[in-house]
């Protein structure tokens, strides 16, 4: 199973404030051991919010562009790393390790696979318009 | 901490500290089941403290002090007990004099090495191939013997013996705990990929069962692939198996139809291909290459099989497949590892890059290859560019035979249904 754990900005992410020295020593550190224990799938940082933007959409279908910085800051994500474990509590075990000296939240979300889609989800017609796709895709091929 | 069962807590602290721990334990001490002793006795350790004291800054630290203040105990008992046996005229066999407790302190450093050694050690050619799983899922992945024997299939008290018989053959046979050098490291490293190989696809060949472990086989094989790429940055092969295993698990949920039927790989929607896998999979195939041709090697087995499984990730739709390229590599395939099934796959590729007739060409020869005798995909591939050269009588022959050679009931159906096609 695959967890993402999602690291909240503060007033010093959205700042655009860089780590430490000694934190992203740290941090390498931490991220070489995810590696080498063969957990980790990706890990990204983000830019602060002032750089983003936000796409929303009103019950007409419209949708309106907002330029950052975002208000909420705790809400915000300011990084991630996508592992994957055996159990959630693998899982947790790696947060505990996360070189966070104090302050700093981390969040683990674990992340759909496809088999985690039950039926009523991915529907029969669903499936079956995918079929149709698929032979499509099959008899153009047999035309080459 | 959270709300859930410790003892999960406990499974997950181990799973993570365990490899290291045992592999630098043994390293202390020189033998694999005393390390794995003195591991668990850490971790037991552990199980009565943390709950009272908290849980260390650093666990795996904590339990290595731990586990190795026992194994100083354990070799200052046995010189004790090594003097007395001296003392009453007899001689203690030992190859190498045992390290003082100040030394087994200082060796904290080369974990990393000891890790390697443990690797080559649980995959040592003097074990069985059941053995070498079981001990490699056992000691690298922290996985049970419970967990072990659900994933087989086989009962427990099976992969317990195994791994008992595992430990004590090689103490007898007194394979060193050490990382082999030059000629015979190629040959060793052979087995510690195929070990790994075997557990991917156990999980991987299985998948139409519905046994929920099979596929955290894949999962499991995955991670010692990348534990290993990890531990030998440039061995060009070991990234090659990684991408091929990458790219093949980011195919594991179109594999299946929902009725449970396999869907084959030209067949499959590939917007089901987890696309997280199939980019690792191709850093790890672009590392394999850059590292073989900067040796000077060609490229491995494994790297080959890799290369031929991109062509397919790289391609959006099946039509946009680079089938010359695929044909190429397989001819690369066949000369490393002759095999009548490389041959009849290359057949296939010849058959999709320049047309059925010269994939029939090289079928023809293959139809006299024993090892191919009753195997249906032989005929199955006949038939299929045979009806593409509009020769659809012989065609509907070798569907047939096909379908009477096959014991997959699905594939069976399907087979019938070509050669129905093939009309009278």
């Amino acid at each position: 199973m695959r967890f993402m754990m999602i690291v909240r900005s503060d007033e010093k992410t959205e700042a655009g404030e860089l780590p430490s020295r000694e934190l992203i020593e740290a941090m390498s550190r931490y991220n070489e051991e995810l590696a080498k224990a063969g957990v980790l799938l990706a890990m990204d940082g983000l830019h602060p919010s002032s750089k983003g933007f936000r796409v929303s959409f009103d019950g007409a279908g419209r949708s309106t562009v907002t330029d950052g910085p975002f208000a909420e800051a705790k809400e915000l994500i300011a990084g991630y790393w996508v592992i994957q474990v055996k159990t959630p509590e693998e899982a947790v075990e790696w947060a505990r390790r996360v070189p966070y000296g104090d302050g700093g939240v981390l969040e683990l979300r674990q992340v759909f696979e496809a088999t985690d889609f039950p039926e009523e989800v991915f529907t029969p017609e669903a499936r079956e318009r995918e079929q149709v796709l698929i032979d499509e895709l099959k008899r153009k091929q047999a035309d080459h | 901490m959270t709300s859930s069962d410790p003892n999960a807590t406990v499974a997950a602290v181990w799973r993570i500290e365990s490899p290291r721990l045992i592999a630098g334990l043994t390293g202390l001490t020189r033998d694999l089941g005393v390390a794995e002793e003195l591991a668990q006795d850490a971790l037991v350790a552990a199980l009565e403290q943390w709950p009272v004291e908290g849980v260390p800054r650093n666990p795996g630290a904590w339990l290595m002090t731990t586990a190795k203040r026992r194994a100083i105990d354990l070799i200052r008992r046995r010189e004790v007990l090594a003097r007395k046996l001296t003392e009453l005229g007899h001689e203690l066999a030992v190859t190498e004099p045992e390290p003082g407790p100040e030394q087994l302190v200082e060796r904290a450093d080369g974990i990393e090495d000891d890790l390697l050694r443990l690797v080559f050690t649980a995959c040592h050619p003097v074990l069985s191939t059941e053995a070498r799983v079981a001990l490699t899922l056992r000691l690298l992945g922290g996985l049970t013997t419970e967990e072990i024997a659900r994933a087989f299939l086989v009962p427990e008290s099976t992969v317990a013996q195994r791994i008992v018989r595992a430990k004590r053959t090689l103490a007898k046979a007194g394979v060193p705990f050490e990382v082999p050098a030059g000629p015979e490291l190629a040959e060793r490293l052979d087995s510690v990929l195929e070990v790994v190989y075997l557990i991917f696809n156990e999980g991987y060949a299985a998948t139409a069962g519905r046994d929920w472990m099979r596929p955290e086989l894949c999962e499991e094989a995955l991670r010692l692939g990348r534990i290993l790429a990890g531990l030998m940055p440039a061995a060009a092969e070991v990234h090659g198996l990684v991408a091929l295993l990458e790219i093949q698990a980011s195919r594991s949920a179109a594999r299946l139809a929902p009725d449970g039927a396999p869907v084959l790989l030209l067949d499959q929607d590939r917007g089901r291909w987890d696309q997280l896998l199939v980019r690792r999979g191709l850093a790890a195939l672009d590392r394999a290459e850059s590292l073989s041709a900067a040796a000077g090697e060609p490229l491995g087995d494994y790297t080959l099989q890799a290369a031929i499984a991109a062509c397919h990730a790289r391609a959006v739709r099946p039509e946009e497949t680079d089938w010359v390229r695929i044909a190429a590599l397989y001819e690369a395939l066949a000369r490393r590892a002759p095999s009548p099934v490389v041959e009849l796959n290359r057949a296939v590729a010849l058959g999709m890059a320049f047309g059925p007739a010269a994939g029939l060409a090289l079928v023809e020869e293959l139809t006299e290859e024993p090892a191919l005798r009753g195997y249906h995909l032989l005929p199955a591939v006949r038939g299929d560019l045979l009806a593409r050269l509009g020769r659809g009588a012989e065609a509907r022959v070798e569907f047939e035979r096909a379908a009477a050679l096959t014991r997959n009931e699905r594939e069976r159906a399907l087979l019938l249904v070509r050669a129905k096609e093939c009309g009278a």
